[in-house]
Parts: structure tokens; sequence; C-alpha cells
């Protein structure tokens, strides 16, 4: 068997981990990133809109972005955490464009700004709307130039645990189906959200929460795990997104009537108050019966075609190739979808977990920035702020770790439950029914508005479909980039995933941010000003608390 | 609705791996893509089907693929519009990249050829503290060509890779004209002598495919052609490609159109001891393209309105 072996392995190739990559590697480690996905291919391309940072040199506050961020987040975001973040945005968006961001300018040649959800100030930066792809290229361009070792199209399947410190993942080839032990005196997990657990979502077929669920099984604590953002507008039929920034941009929301019925749940900030108030705005509307076809309507037209083709154009294509809609022509019917979740393993503000020598960034991890509700273009600035910190952190920890002897026995787990999948009996199930259940479970009981009955529902219904699970059959037996093996292991880490999400639901007993309770309206500051961690234990999850971290801010009621 | 997907499959795990087709009739719906009807094809027929897909919005570049013979994203292709009234689709794996498995091809000298353009930007220093300042109008046009989502169907369907693997390639060099054109980087002299070698800038034939079959509008043989002008401006105009250039438009003055046979030796110099290298090194390109029947015809004549063809070339002088 090969020996891998590095100071620092990153596990994802989306923006946190490439940002991750070079940090480390600027920090001397040897280091590699390992993805189930070529690096471009990362769900980080799709980020439309943009990325928050307060410049100061222009005269923007950057306490200004920290009060929305935590009005934003519903007063559940740590304030220190918070607190680094923006502070860093500047320095961070200069080092961005320094490496090579065509971000959009002024008329001066200045970086341009749109205004985004939550805010009252336009500092969001961006390029057109291909912000997510066009950071990805260039992170990847600096990965390029760094040399840096990937593993390309190698799924992880497991942390490597030596004496209570991570040392380490195992890794399925997928063009070879070999199984690998690559060891790592540190890890970092930045393997992005867990969208796909929801049906529909925003987010790609890839985006299945892997870090989330291993770093779990590990004994690292998830937390907040019930804050699942809903998008406001994601397109009719297959929930693809249309950015915040054409709200940003000035587009209204209708209603049947033709209503912009904003006003009616926040008059000052209309269309661009935070997303958990506007998801549920128009999801009050379409169930009031003021919707369209189970849509509101987001009208562009006075925008302009040419603006719509030079700063929207990207949605203006999909919208055309999937409803046949010219946004400078027509409005297009979008609800609410899965797009997001706050929640994640729990870390502090560099990136370490509660295990040693494991690490974790970006949407695997919570920080946490995002409390109960992240601002729209704040989670590229926490990938890349936190990537370089855990990278940073990473590699001073490598450098005095030392060695450990690792056994090679440590792959046959997993290599037995390989096995095991495949010489199961074939039935009539298969991984696909079982995701889409999982999907429309979690859409139906754990979504916009949630009750205990539902949730109750859901997490029932999400044991019976982990039985199911274990009885399922991978139905083809090739070693070389067996896909069915691939989904398969994926929904064994989903299923967990939306265990930990139905469980922290239902342990929060009011309403805040995105986890809003139609049978406890409301928010209770008194008793919940704290985030929920679960473990994973013998008898299945169990719940911890932590008190929410507040420096300058005390909770105020939240209205926009 | 009723869809016959006639999809190229290969196993190289099979006895004797041998890419054969497989017909596959399923229901979809009038909106579906093509990879809605693949996904399905995977999930309800045959899960051994590989193929790759992710963001179902033709931004990750993953699912690009020979639909009706045309190099496509998948998800950004309706099946009505490729069925053109039949009930039969043809679906087969990108070319000029080696196939792994059914749908999925080695990408490995897509991104190798990518490496070779430097492609990260080397700017002037010392950095400035603040942003570099630049037009707005120079970073929107650079945004159509940093659109490119680096799925490979233009390299898919490139008739010079077809022939000649070791040229760039489009996607490659519309990667180089991002750096090129971008007012920060400070390399275009380096840039622009690299790309003129032998595999740059001067062996794209402009045969338009590249920029019909790219799903994201970046052009390539545009980007191509402006990486040209530019290297010419550069000085860069005494190499054979640029010579090429000059051949190609004095050809097609002598006769009206383009032969074929005379631009080798025209554009080296039959007498130039250099040119002994590269004009070996056609040699085996030839013998391909006879294998191809893409040979040009030996005996060369003018076509019938050669003298309309002279005139508008005076024209174009006069002006100049
Ligand atoms: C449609 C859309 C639009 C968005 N727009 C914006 C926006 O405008 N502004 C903003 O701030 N945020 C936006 N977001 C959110 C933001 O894009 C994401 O939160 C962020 O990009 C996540 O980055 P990441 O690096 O954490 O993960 P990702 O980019 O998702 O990368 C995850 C990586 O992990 C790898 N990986 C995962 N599991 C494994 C495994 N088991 N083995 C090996 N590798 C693995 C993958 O291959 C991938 O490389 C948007 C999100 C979506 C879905
Ligand atoms: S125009 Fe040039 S680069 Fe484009 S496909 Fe044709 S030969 Fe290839
Ligand atoms: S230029 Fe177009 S076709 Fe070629 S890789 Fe880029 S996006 Fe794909
Ligand atoms: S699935 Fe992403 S480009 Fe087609």
């Amino acid at each position: 068997m090969a020996v891998y072996e590095h100071d620092v392995l990153v596990v994802g190739a989306g923006l946190a981990g490439m940002r991750a990559t070079i940090a480390a590697d600027a920090g001397g480690a040897n280091v590699a990133m390992i993805t189930k996905v070529h690096p471009v291919r990362s769900h980080s391309n799709a980020a439309q809109g943009g990325i928050n940072a307060a410049l100061t040199s222009r005269g923007d506050d950057w306490d200004d972005h920290a009060l929305a961020t935590v009005k934003g987040s519903d007063y559940l975001g740590d304030q220190d955490a918070i607190e680094v973040m923006c502070s860093e945005a500047g320095d961070t968006l200069i080092e961005l464009e320094h490496m090579g961001v065509i971000f959009n300018r002024d008329e001066e040649g200045h970086l341009g700004t749109r205004r985004f959800g939550g805010q009252e100030v336009a500092r969001t930066f961006f390029v057109a709307d291909i912000t997510g792809q066009a950071l990805l290229q260039v992170l990847y361009e600096q990965i390029v130039k760094s040399q840096a070792r990937i593993y390309e199209e190698w799924f992880v399947t497991s942390l490597v645990m030596v004496d209570g410190q991570c040392r380490g993942v195992v890794a399925l080839e997928l063009m070879t189906g070999q199984l690998h032990l690559i060891k790592s005196k540190a890890v970092i997990l930045a393997t992005g959200g867990s969208g796909r657990v929801y049906e529909p979502s925003t987010n790609g077929l890839i985006v299945t929460g892997e870090g989330m669920a291993m770093a779990y099984r590990a004994g690292a604590a998830l937390m907040d795990m019930e804050m699942v953002q809903y998008h406001p507008t994601t397109l009719k039929g297959n929930g693809i997104l249309m950015t915040e920034a054409a709200r940003g941009e000035g587009a209204y929301l209708l209603n049947s009537e033709g209503d912009r019925f904003m006003e009616k749940y926040a008059p000052n900030m209309m269309e661009l108050a935070s997303r958990d108030v506007v998801s549920r705005a128009v999801q009050t509307e379409i169930n009031e019966g003021r919707g369209v076809d189970g849509c509101v309507l987001l009208d562009l037209r006075h925008l302009g075609r040419e603006l719509i083709e030079t700063k929207l154009s990207y949605i203006n294509e999909v919208a055309l190739d999937f409803v046949n809609v010219n946004l400078a022509d027509q409005p297009v019917p979008i609800r609410p979808g899965c797009h997001y979740i706050m929640g994640g393993i729990k870390t502090d503000v560099n990136g370490a977990t509660t295990i040693p020598g494991l690490y974790a960034a970006g949407e695997c991890a919570n920080v946490s920035v995002h409390g109960g509700n992240r601002l729209g273009a704040n989670s590229l600035l926490d990938t890349i702020v936190f990537g370089r910190r855990s990278g940073h952190t990473a590699a001073t920890y490598a450098a005095e770790a030392g060695e450990k002897a690792i056994s090679e026995s440590v792959i046959n787990a997993d290599r037995d439950f390989i096995k095991l999948l495949m010489s199961r009996e074939p039935g009539n199930d298969s991984w696909a029914k079982i995701r889409r259940d999982m999907g429309d479970t979690m859409n139906e009981h754990v979504a916009v508005f949630r009750n205990e009955d539902g949730m109750q529902t859901a997490v029932k219904a999400i044991l019976q479909l982990k039985e199911r699970f274990a009885q399922l059959a991978v139905r083809d037996n090739s070693q070389v980039f067996n896909t069915s093996l691939l989904f398969t292991m994926e929904l064994g880490f989903m299923l967990d995933v939306a265990e930990t999400i139905c469980v922290s639901a239902l342990a929060r007993k009011e309403s805040r941010g995105a986890h809003y309770r139609t049978d406890i309206p409301e928010r209770d500051d008194e008793n919940w000003m704290r985030h929920i961690l679960v473990h994973a234990s013998p008898e299945g999850p169990s719940i911890d608390y932590l008190p929410v971290v507040i420096t300058r801010w005390q909770p105020q009621a939240r209205s926009y | 609705m009723q869809v016959t997907l006639a999809i190229k499959r290969f196993n190289p795990e099979s006895d004797k791996p041998q890419p054969h087709y497989e017909e596959f009739t399923v229901d979809v719906e009038e909106h579906f893509t093509v990879l809605d009807s693949l996904i399905k094809v995977r999930e309800e027929v045959d899960e051994s089907l590989a193929l790759r897909c992710s963001c179902r919005a033709s931004i990750c570049g993953s699912c690009a693929m020979r639909v009706e013979g045309h190099a496509t994203l998948a998800c950004k292709t309706k099946l009505i519009s490729v069925m053109d009234g039949q009930s039969k689709v043809r679906i087969e794996p990108m070319t000029n990249q080696p196939v792994i498995k059914d749908l999925v091809v080695d990408m490995k000298p897509f991104w190798d050829k990518i490496r070779d353009v430097e492609p990260w930007l080397q700017p002037q220093e010392p950095e400035p503290e603040d942003e570099y300042i630049a037009p707005n109008e120079a970073m929107i046009h650079l945004t159509g060509v940093m659109g490119c989502i680096m799925c490979g169907a233009c390299v898919s369907d490139c008739t010079v890779l077809e022939v000649d693997p070791n040229f760039l390639g489009p996607a490659a060099l519309a990667k180089a004209y991002r750096f090129v054109g971008d007012p920060r980087d400070d390399a275009d002299k380096h840039r622009l002598k690299e790309l003129s070698k032998y595999t740059g800038i001067w062996d794209c034939t402009r045969c338009y495919e590249c920029v019909e079959v790219c799903p994201k509008g970046v052009a390539p043989m545009d980007r191509i052609m402006a990486l040209r002008d530019r290297a010419i401006a550069a000085g860069f105009d005494g190499n054979y490609g640029a010579r090429h250039t000059e051949a190609f438009s004095d050809l097609v003055e002598h006769s009206g159109w383009l032969d074929e046979l005379r631009m080798i030796p025209k554009t080296f110099g039959m007498f130039n001891p250099l040119s002994l290298g590269p004009l070996l090194g056609m040699i085996p390109i030839g013998l391909r393209a006879l294998r191809r029947r893409k040979l040009p015809p030996i005996r060369h004549k003018s076509i019938p309105g050669v003298k309309n063809v002279r005139r508008i070339f005076k024209k174009v002088e006069a002006r100049k």
C-alpha cells in the first residue's frame, strides 16, 4: 500500500479549502488538498451575488457591518467571532483583488459595490453575478502556482483518530476504487454545506454534508444545526437560485394582486430585509392564497435590459433556460428554497474544533458568525477569513505535533463496509429513493415554518430511513468511477446530518432566526441566548448548551 | 412523452472493453434537460451509468458531453431542443479527451494545458496598498472570459486538437487572454512570446467550432485572434505563426482560396534549415489528415471569381 503523509491535509477544495491550503503552504507546512470533485467544480462556484467587506480606507465602518451581522443572526452569532470576521474583511477583500479577482469597478476604477439584504450600506463587492465562480477560479490559479498536491476525485470516508487526536483520513480513489490511508498531523475539514439533505435545494448534487457527519462520528460537537436558511427567491420547479443581488439592484417582490407585499412585513428595508424575514413573508403570501401557482413574482423589468445583461446576466440565462422568461420583459416565479446551513462543526476563531488536530472552515464549520440567520454575501467572506486562519493555525500546530504510529488496519472498517454494501442482495429500494424521501421529509417538516408535531414526525421518518439504509445494496460492483457506491456512502452521512438537524430543532423551544415555530412564535432571550450542541453517543444524538458570546451588542427587538 | 437515449457506453473493466451504444427509453416531461433524463436513467434503470454532474445550472462545468454530435452541457440542453421531431437522442462522451467510463473523460490533459499558460496574475511590483485602479470596462470585458467554467466542450470539438493533440487549445488560450487582457498583469511580453510558439495561438485554424459550442459565450476563437493582434503589436511577427497569417492572405489573394499544401513551406520558408523540425513535425499530422480524407487537393486551381477577391484585397490595402 502506498503511503501518503503530510503535515496538513485539507479536505475540500472550495473557497475555504483552497484558502486554507494557500495559508498552510505559506506557513511552510507540507500541505495537500483532497477533494471529491475537481476544485473548480466545488459548489462555491454557484455563489452569485457578492462578498461583504467594510473598506475603512474609504470611510466605511466595520462596526456597522458587525452590528448588521449580529442583528441578522438574531443575536445568536458569537460577537467575538463576528468582530474578527468584520474587522479582517477589508484586508481580505484587497488580498483577493491582488490575487487577481476581476471585481467590477465604479467610474473611477475603484472597486464597485451593490446593496445586499439586512444592511443599510452598500458594501457587497462583486463580479457580475458570478462572484463565487470568479473567486474560485482565482484561488485555483494560486493553488496551481503553489504546486500543492491535490488528491482529485478522492472521496474521504472517515477521519483517522489516534489517542483522541485526528491524524489523517481514509479515502476512496474514484478512478480506481482503491481505499487509501493518508496520514496527516492536522486535518482541516472544508467540505461545504449539506443543502441536499433537503429537496429541492439551491445546492449542487454534491453538497451532501460528509464533513459534518464525519466530525460528528469522530466525536466532535456540531452546533446550531437547527439553523437552516431558506432563500426567499429560488426558481419555480428546480429550485435554482435567483440571487439576492437582483433585489440589491432594486427588483421587487409582487404577489398575485401585484402588491409589493414586503411593505407589510418590513416597511423600512422592504425586499432587502434579512433572508429569514423575507422567506417567511413570501411563504405567508403563498400560504394565504396570494401566490401565483405556488410562487410569488420577482420583478426586474424596471431595472432595464442593460443592467440585467451586464450585472445579472447569469440569472437571466438561467431564467431563460429553465422557465423561458427574459427578466427584462417578464417577472419570474420564485419561492423559498433550502439554501445554506448556519450550523456546523463547532470551531473557535482559529478553526480549531473540539478534537485536537482537527480544524474546520467554511460552510461545514460554525464559528459562529451567522447565528440564526446568515446575511447574504457574508458566507464567501467567512470561507476566506476563516479558511486562512485555520490553514495558518493548523500549520503551526502540525509543526509541533510530533510523530505517531498509525496502523494501516484503520482502513479496515471502511473496506468492510464497502464490501458489505456490494455483497447485499439488491431489493426494491435504492439510494435515490431514500435520498428523495429524506429530502421531502425535511422540506415538509423542518423548513420555513416548523412545529412540534412536524418535527417529531421528521425524526421518526429519518430513523426509518436509517433502517432502510441499513438494508441497502449497491447495485454496481465495478471499481472504476462507481458513482452508485459513492452516492450510497454519501447518503449514509446525509442521514446523520438530517438527524442532527431534527433533534436540534426539537430542542430549541423558541423562534429565532431561521428557526420559526408556529407553536412558539416568540424569541425567548431569557432562556435561549445559547447555542445547541449535539454529540454522537451510543444512544444517538445527545444535546448540550453553550451561552452566546456577547461583547458589545445586547439583544434588541428585531425589525426591518 | 417518451424519449430513447442512445448512450455511448464504455466499461474499462469488462473482458473486452469496447465502446458501444446502449438504448434507454424513459418517460420525461416537456421541460426536461438532457441531464434530467440521464439522472432518471441512472436512478431508475441502470445505477452503473457513469457521468459527472452537480449544479444543474450551467455553472460547475461538470456535465459537458456530446449530444447529437456536438459538445454541450447536458444541464443546459433541453431535450426538445435536440429531438427535432424524433424520439431518439444520441449522447456520447466528449472527444479529444480519453474516455474513462461511459460519459466520464479524463481531463488531465485539459488541466495540464491550463497549467502551461502560467495561469496566475503576474502583477507589477510593488502592490498598491489598496486595490489596483482599473477601468470598469476592462473588468466587464474580462468577465466574459472569466465566465469560462472549464467544462471542456470547446476542447472536445476543436478541429485542430483532433489532428494535433499538442495544440494548447481554445480553453487554455482563452485563459491566457484573461491575463494578457488584464490591465494589472505585467507579463504580457513573456506570455505573448510563449504563446507565439508552436502549439500556441498561431495553430488555430479559425474553424469557429469553439465559439459555436461554448455554453458560456466565452468565444475562445475571438480571444485567440485578440492575442494574435497583441502578439504582432508586441513584435512577435517574425515567427512562423505570424508569417502563417501573412502567407494565408497572400495565397488567398493569389487564387481566391486557400492552397493548404503551399501554406507550410510558405510559412516556414522552404530553404530555412530551422524549418526542418516543424516540417518533419507536420508529416504525422498530414498522414492523419490523409487517413481522415482531409488532405487538400494536390493541384490547386484558382476559383472562378478570383479577380473579385483580388479587388477586395486591393481595396483593403488602399485603406491601410
Ligand atoms: C446558489 C448559491 C449562491 C450563493 N451565493 C452566495 C453569495 O452571493 N455570497 C455569499 O457570501 N455566499 C453565497 N452562497 C454561499 C456560499 O457560496 C457557500 O457557503 C460557500 O461557497 C461554501 O464554500 P466552502 O468552501 O465551505 O464549500 P464548497 O465550495 O461547497 O466546497 C466543498 C468542498 O469539499 C469537497 N468535499 C466534500 N465532501 C467531501 C468528501 N467526503 N471527500 C472529499 N472532498 C469532499 C468538495 O469536493 C468541495 O471541493 C451561495 C450558495 C449557493 C448554493
Ligand atoms: S477556432 Fe481555433 S481553437 Fe477554436 S475550435 Fe477552431 S481551431 Fe480550435
Ligand atoms: S471556453 Fe467555453 S466551452 Fe471552453 S471550457 Fe470554457 S466554458 Fe467550456
Ligand atoms: S451540472 Fe454543473 S454545469 Fe451541468
